[in-house]
Order: structure tokens, then C-alpha cells, then sequence
């Protein structure tokens, strides 16, 4: 008996030995890996595709390991800042609200192997996350660039045997030719736009909104931004565009008609460029869609710039793992890897005169990438002014907001006029109290 | 002393004597503690006398009590006192009642379009329409509910699980479920052109929009309510009935004069959690609707959490003072019930 008592506590004394043994070495192991947390978002394939580089990175750099959050685009906007306020943000983070949370940003400048690859190929898109003043810090890069744009199915005007409108077409054209369809095909949305601001402004631009007075404070409304919010209004009574988009919420709550698009119920859809991916996934053979250029205004045929960035943020504790992650991911191969699988509009200059090949699109993806491409060389310089602008969520939430409640009918558009620069005087009031 | 069986009786008695012991050395361990405890506490005594013992008593709770609710409440107070846009307190200027001022700037409070902040006023309108309609509401189908419930009927088991069942999901899931069954393509919608009907776009509409969150909401909780009315039914007397069976007192008569007169504290019980939490109303409300059409849904607790959270410049300061405000009204509300109870009683 005793025997086996001493057998037992030797065993234990022996498995005990070994289990700390063990402990210590996963210690040490774990001691000389840094893990790092990016907080990712998606609208199409692009969080897989980061997931496959980030692993590809790792077996580079075992002693770097990347935790990819994937988080709802809600939560970039509206609990990110919180956690970056509170200095409980994550060590890399995808945004798209660059100029608002540019004060968390992390100059990479002293940690990069070459800065200047990254000024000369991400330089004009720099300056969209800086804060107002910085004119040299390097904080990440544009994973996509995108620019709005409609997107029409063209199965719908077959079938309705109406022509669709050329390339220099207004959007009273495009109006008039899309209530035409939808009417003989029985589609519920001739037009729908996003509910967003960006998806506004690029029409109010094409009709002369300045959004900015000479000294560069914001002077949203003009005769421009009141022309394009009249087409606005007047399609919503006149069935143009339907009520459930604009109308059936509050605030400035994002509401998209992807889902409707790719059901075929919308015969243009005015979205954009991060949208080719999806549509060429989901759509498939089930009808013809295209890409068409933005429809003009008498001020010109813009649509909005915008995009989203890979930045490094301050709080982090390592600094220089962060450097070198996003050294590896805007390298030129790697990035163009990335924007090639995710169907994205590079905002790399050097890929940009380049070309990309995107080998897993269709041709229709293809062309549309195209249309989309070709569309940053016909930008205002007022849509790039409000893209770089730090404050632009402010003026697109505050227009959203208030156009949003006169296309439902609870005040008029003059009302609304007038709340949309209460609004932006108010909040930019509010930021300025120190 | 139990009788046990055969077999087990000889070591049952050990057992017990030993369980005996226990009892024994474990009172032993109390008193000790006990005493341990009497002379600081009979000191205590002496020194603030007994009628005041009663707050040392309530001392731990009221720590938890004060940690969790009043602390973040003073915090809520500060944030309200202050502007700009910075997380911490510390950071933040002091403006004083400006955030109030600017809340309660109206030309009328009844026209919200009047005010500065329309948003937040026409939450204010929202939130007691819906308050409104979702009390009585709750309250008649929870009673009417109840009664069927209490009667002896079929399958009485299963409608009260049936019945009891919307409350164990989360609101969220609630809410995302009507939403599926509203949309344009819908459930509700194809029952409809299947019949020959129209398509309704019930979330354009905002009579519509708020038809459905009161009945979204009375369709989720009315369940718990159902169970407090229940419980209250079932606590009656039987022998009151009985009596009234054989004074041949019509049916609707009993229910006026005493079923309920004596449910009456558990409908206070109903009428105060409805309304709060009509009153509280945001997640079902604001993930089947959004606040629209418009603002025609937009209630109190969205406008809260949009102007801290949704906007790029989160103005916290503004968002804490629409809080206390909402706040202050819950308080008042809570403290009419308990002196209409106190009177009752």
C-alpha cells in the first residue's frame, strides 16, 4: 500500500515538474511574440483578404501576431472614437471619419523603413488624416479609395425597351428615363440613392453647391445645394425615389439599397465604387448591370471622393510592430494584392498610373472598375475640399438629418435649410468650447 | 429518532451522533463569531444609540447601492455642467447650465419645431404618445389576458407558456422579427396581395411606424405583466367568489366589486413598470423603426444616444442633460405612484 501511495506522489511530484516546465517555456514564447489588435471593418471580400495577408505577414514575423477584430461599419464610426477617447482603442484600425479621429492617429514617420515610398505613393490622401496645421505626419494608408456612382441595371431598361442615357446625360435625364422603366416593369425604385451624405453631395456639387466660402469655413447652402435638394424632394413626391430609403428613418442613420439593387427593384442605383465587388459576387447571371459615369449637373459631373484608411493609432504600446505590420501591408506588391482581390479603386499613386489587374473579376466588374477609376479624374475640387475637410461628418450627418425629415413631410425644404446651418453652427461651436 | 432499516441501523447511529456533533461545534463557531461581533456592535450601540443602529445595517447596501447608481448619476450631473467634446471629465470646460438652457430654448413646448433642440422635444412628444397608447395597451390586454389565464379552461399550462414566451427574447431579436414580417416584401405584405390587397409601407407612414412599435412592444412584455395579474388573481380568496356564486352576483359585478378592488395593488405594480419602461423605450423601438419616418419614432432615449455617440462631434454634455431631464421625470413619476400607493394603503 505504501508502495503505490509513494508510485502516486513521485508520478505527481514528476507531472507537476513538467507542467511548469512547460508554462515557463509557453511564457517565454509568448513574452517574445507581441500581439497587436486591428479593428477591421468590411463591405465585400476585403476582411478575408486581409486575414490571408495578416497570416502570410506572421509566417514572415513570428514574433509579431495581429488579432483582426472584424467589427459592423456602426461600430467604426460610433464606439471606435469612444474607445479612442479613452485611450482603449486598438493598436491598428481601418476608419473611414479620417479628419475626425486624426488626433488618435500615430505618426509612423520615425518607426517606417522608407517614408518616402509612403509620401510619394499615399501623399495627396496624407493630408485627409492629419489634423488641421500637420502637414508632414504619415499616419497609414488608403486601403480603398472610392469615388459615388450609379449603378443601373440594364436589364431592366431592355426589357422596358427604353434607351439608356449616354455619358454626358444630366440627372433629369437619367430621372425621367429610370421612371420610364420602372413604370413598364413594374420596379418599385426608379432611383435610389443611399441615404448618406456623400451620396448627396455628389449630386449638389455637379449642381454648383460650393459647400465652402472663400475662407475656407463652411457655407453649405447656396443655389447649388438648394437645386439638388429640390430634384431631391420633388423625386421623392413625384415616386422618383421611394420614401423607405430618405424617409423611413432618423437622424442620420445610413440606410443602402444594395439588398434592393441586387433583388433587381432599382433600376439606378447611385452608390459607388466599394460596391463592385458584392454585386459582381451576388448578381451573378441573374441580370446585366453596369457602372454608368455620374450623371451631370450645370456645374460639372463629379461625384465625392472618400475611401477608407489602415492607420496606426497613438496609444499604442508598440509603436514600431505597428510600423512594420503596416510597412509590410502598403508595400507595393502587397497592397496591390490587396486592392486586386477586393475589387477596390487603388489610392496608391504608383498602381494608379500603373493599372491594376483585377484577375478575379468579371468583365462586367471589370468595366465597372473602370467607369469608377476614370470617374477620381472628373472630381471637383469642392468634393475634395469636403472629403479633406476635418469637420465633413458634422455638414453630411447634419444634411442628411434635415432632408431626411422634409422628404417625409415633417418640415418644409426652407425649414430644413435653415436646420441644416443651425445644425453645423451648433456642433462646430460645440467642438471649438476648450 | 427515525426508524431505519435493518442493515444500516448500526451505522446510522454513529452518523447521527456525529451529525449531532457537527450541529454542536458548528453553534460553537457562530457564538464565537457572534461574540466576536456583539462587543464592537453593542458598543456601537451605546454610542448612537439603538434607533440608529438601523443605518449600519443598511450601510453595505447602500455602498453597493451608492456605487452603482448614485455615483454614476453625480457623474451624469457633472458631464451636464460641462461642453466640448472630450471623454474625460477633466478635460471638459465648465459651462454651467448652458446645455440646459440650450435644451429647454423653445417658443412653445408644445411645438417642438419651435425649439433649438427640435429633435430632443419632439422625443419628448414621441416618447409620451407612445407611453400613452403602449399603457393602456399593456395594461387591458395583460388584465383581459390574466383573467382568461385564471379561468379553467383547456390547455391553460400551454397558453400560459405561449403567452409568457416573447419576454425571454431579447429585444433585438424582437424587434428584427416584426421587421422582417413589415417590410415591403414581407410576411404581413404578401398575406396582403395574396387576398388581393395593397402593398403597405408601413414604416413611410408614421401613423403606421408608431402603431407597430406600440404593438411590437405590447407583443414582447405583455407576457410579464400577464404574471403579475396572474399571481394577483390567484391570491384572492376563493371563498369571496364562492360567496358571491351564491348571492347570484352577475359576472361583471364581481369583477368590478371585488376581483378588481383586490388586484388593485398588483395593477399600481403594472401601471408603474409599463410606464417606465414606455417611458425608457429605445432598442425595439429604434431597430424596428430607426425614429422615422422623419422623427415620428424618435424617441426620447435614441436622441441620448445619438447626440453622445452617433455624432462625429459626441456632445456629451448635451446627451447628460437630456439624461437628467429623463431622469427627473422617472423620479417624479416613481414618487406619484408610491404616494398613490401609500394612500391606497
Amino acid at each position: 500500500m505504501r508502495a503505490v501511495i509513494r508510485r502516486a506522489i513521485g508520478a505527481s511530484l514528476l507531472t507537476a515538474c513538467l507542467l511548469a516546465l512547460t508554462a515557463s517555456l509557453g511564457i517565454g514564447v509568448a513574452a517574445a511574440q507581441t500581439t497587436l489588435r486591428m479593428t477591421w471593418y468590411s463591405d465585400g471580400n476585403e476582411g478575408e483578404v486581409m486575414a490571408d495577408l495578416l497570416r502570410r505577414f506572421e509566417d514572415k514575423h513570428p514574433d509579431i501576431h495581429v488579432v483582426l477584430d472584424q467589427v459592423p461599419f456602426k461600430a467604426i464610426n460610433e464606439n471606435l472614437p469612444v474607445q479612442l477617447a479613452s485611450g482603449q482603442g486598438p493598436d491598428i484600425a481601418r476608419v473611414a471619419d479620417m479628419g475626425g479621429l486624426a488626433r488618435y492617429m500615430l505618426d509612423l514617420r520615425p518607426y517606417l523603413k522608407d517614408a518616402a515610398y509612403w509620401e510619394a505613393n499615399y501623399g495627396p490622401f496624407l493630408q485627409w488624416m492629419r489634423v488641421p496645421g500637420d502637414t508632414s505626419s504619415i499616419p497609414g494608408f488608403m486601403t480603398q479609395l472610392t469615388v459615388t456612382g450609379p449603378f443601373v441595371n440594364k436589364t431592366l431598361f431592355e426589357q422596358a425597351g427604353v434607351a439608356m442615357p449616354g455619358p454626358k446625360a444630366t440627372w433629369e435625364n437619367w430621372a425621367k428615363a429610370t421612371k420610364e422603366v420602372a413604370a413598364k416593369v413594374q420596379a418599385p425604385f426608379p432611383i435610389a440613392f443611399d441615404r448618406s451624405g456623400h451620396r448627396f453631395f455628389g449630386m449638389a456639387i455637379s449642381e454648383g453647391a460650393a459647400v465652402f466660402d472663400d475662407k475656407g469655413n463652411p457655407a453649405v447652402i447656396d443655389d447649388g445645394f438648394k437645386r439638388a435638394a429640390k430634384l431631391i424632394f420633388d423625386w421623392h413626391n413625384s415616386g422618383v425615389m421611394s420614401k423607405e430609403l430618405w424617409g423611413s428613418v432618423a437622424g442620420a442613420t445610413y440606410r443602402g439599397a444594395n439588398e434592393e439593387f441586387k433583388n433587381a427593384q432599382v433600376v439606378m442605383y447611385e452608390s459607388g465604387s466599394w460596391q463592385i465587388s458584392q454585386f459582381d459576387k451576388t448578381i451573378g447571371a441573374a441580370f446585366d448591370w453596369v457602372a454608368v459615369p455620374t450623371p451631370c449637373g450645370p456645374a460639372n459631373c463629379s461625384g465625392m471622393p472618400g475611401g477608407a484608411a489602415l492607420v496606426g493609432i497613438k496609444s499604442t504600446k508598440h509603436p514600431e510592430e505597428v510600423a512594420r505590420v503596416l510597412d509590410y501591408l502598403a508595400s507595393e506588391d502587397v497592397v496591390a494584392e490587396f486592392y486586386a482581390r477586393s475589387l477596390f479603386v487603388p489610392g496608391h499613386l504608383g498602381l494608379a498610373r500603373k493599372g491594376l489587374d483585377y484577375k478575379d473579376a468579371s468583365p462586367v466588374a471589370n468595366a465597372a472598375l473602370k467607369v469608377f477609376s476614370d470617374g477620381v479624374n472628373q472630381l471637383a475640387p469642392a468634393a475634395n475640399q469636403l472629403q479633406g475637410y476635418p469637420a465633413s461628418r458634422v455638414i453630411l450627418n447634419a444634411v442628411i438629418s434635415r432632408l431626411g425629415q422634409a422628404v417625409s413631410g415633417e418640415i418644409t425644404l426652407d425649414d430644413s435649410y435653415k436646420r441644416i446651418a443651425g445644425d453645423i453652427e451648433q456642433q462646430l461651436a460645440e467642438r471649438n468650447k476648450k | 429518532m427515525i426508524d431505519l432499516p435493518d442493515g444500516i441501523g448500526l451505522q446510522a447511529v454513529p452518523t447521527a451522533s456525529r451529525l449531532a456533533r457537527l450541529r454542536r461545534s458548528g453553534a460553537t463557531i457562530l457564538g464565537a463569531v457572534l461574540r466576536l461581533i456583539d462587543r464592537p456592535m453593542g458598543l456601537l450601540q451605546r454610542l448612537i444609540g439603538e434607533r440608529r443602529m438601523v443605518y449600519v445595517f443598511l450601510l453595505p447596501n447602500l455602498a453597493f447601492f451608492s456605487l452603482f447608481v448614485f455615483v454614476p448619476l453625480a457623474i451624469d450631473l457633472a458631464y451636464s455642467l460641462t461642453g466640448g467634446e472630450s471623454l474625460f471629465p477633466s478635460q471638459r470646460p465648465y459651462v454651467g447650465t448652458e446645455q440646459y438652457a440650450y435644451l429647454f430654448d423653445c417658443g412653445s413646448f408644445f411645438d417642438p419645431a419651435s425649439c433649438r433642440v427640435d429633435h430632443f422635444w419632439r422625443g419628448v412628444a414621441n416618447t409620451m404618445r407612445f407611453t400613452v397608447f403602449q399603457l393602456v395597451s399593456m395594461v387591458t390586454f395583460s388584465l383581459v389576458t390574466a383573467l382568461v389565464l385564471n379561468m379553467r379552461i383547456r390547455g391553460r399550462g400551454f397558453f400560459r407558456a405561449v403567452y409568457f414566451f416573447p419576454v425571454l427574447l431579447s429585444p433585438v431579436v424582437v424587434a428584427l422579427v416584426w421587421k422582417w414580417i413589415l417590410q415591403r416584401d414581407g410576411l404581413l405584405n404578401a398575406g396582403l396581395t395574396m387576398i388581393g390587397g395593397q402593398k403597405i409601407l408601413f414604416f413611410v407612414d408614421p401613423g403606421w411606424a408608431m402603431f407597430w412599435s406600440v404593438f411590437v412592444s405590447v407583443w414582447a412584455h405583455m407576457g410579464f405583466y400577464t404574471l403579475i395579474l396572474l399571481a394577483g388573481l390567484q391570491a384572492i380568496p376563493a371563498d369571496l367568489y364562492e360567496a358571491a356564486q351564491m348571492d347570484a352576483t352577475p359576472r361583471w359585478r364581481v369583477l368590478v366589486r371585488i376581483t378588481l378592488p383586490l388586484l388593485w395593488p398588483n395593477l399600481i405594480v403594472v401601471i408603474v413598470l409599463a410606464m417606465i419602461r414606455g417611458v425608457q423605450t429605445f432598442d425595439e423601438v429604434f431597430v424596428l423603426t430607426g425614429g422615422g419616418p422623419g422623427t415620428a419614432t424618435l424617441m426620447i432615449v435614441q436622441y441620448i444616444y445619438e447626440t453622445a455617440f452617433a455624432s462625429q462631434v459626441q456632445n456629451f454634455g448635451l446627451a447628460a442633460a437630456a439624461s437628467i431631464v429623463l431622469g427627473v421625470v422617472l423620479f417624479l413619476l416613481t414618487l406619484a405612484q408610491l404616494s398613490r400607493t401609500r394612500s391606497a394603503s
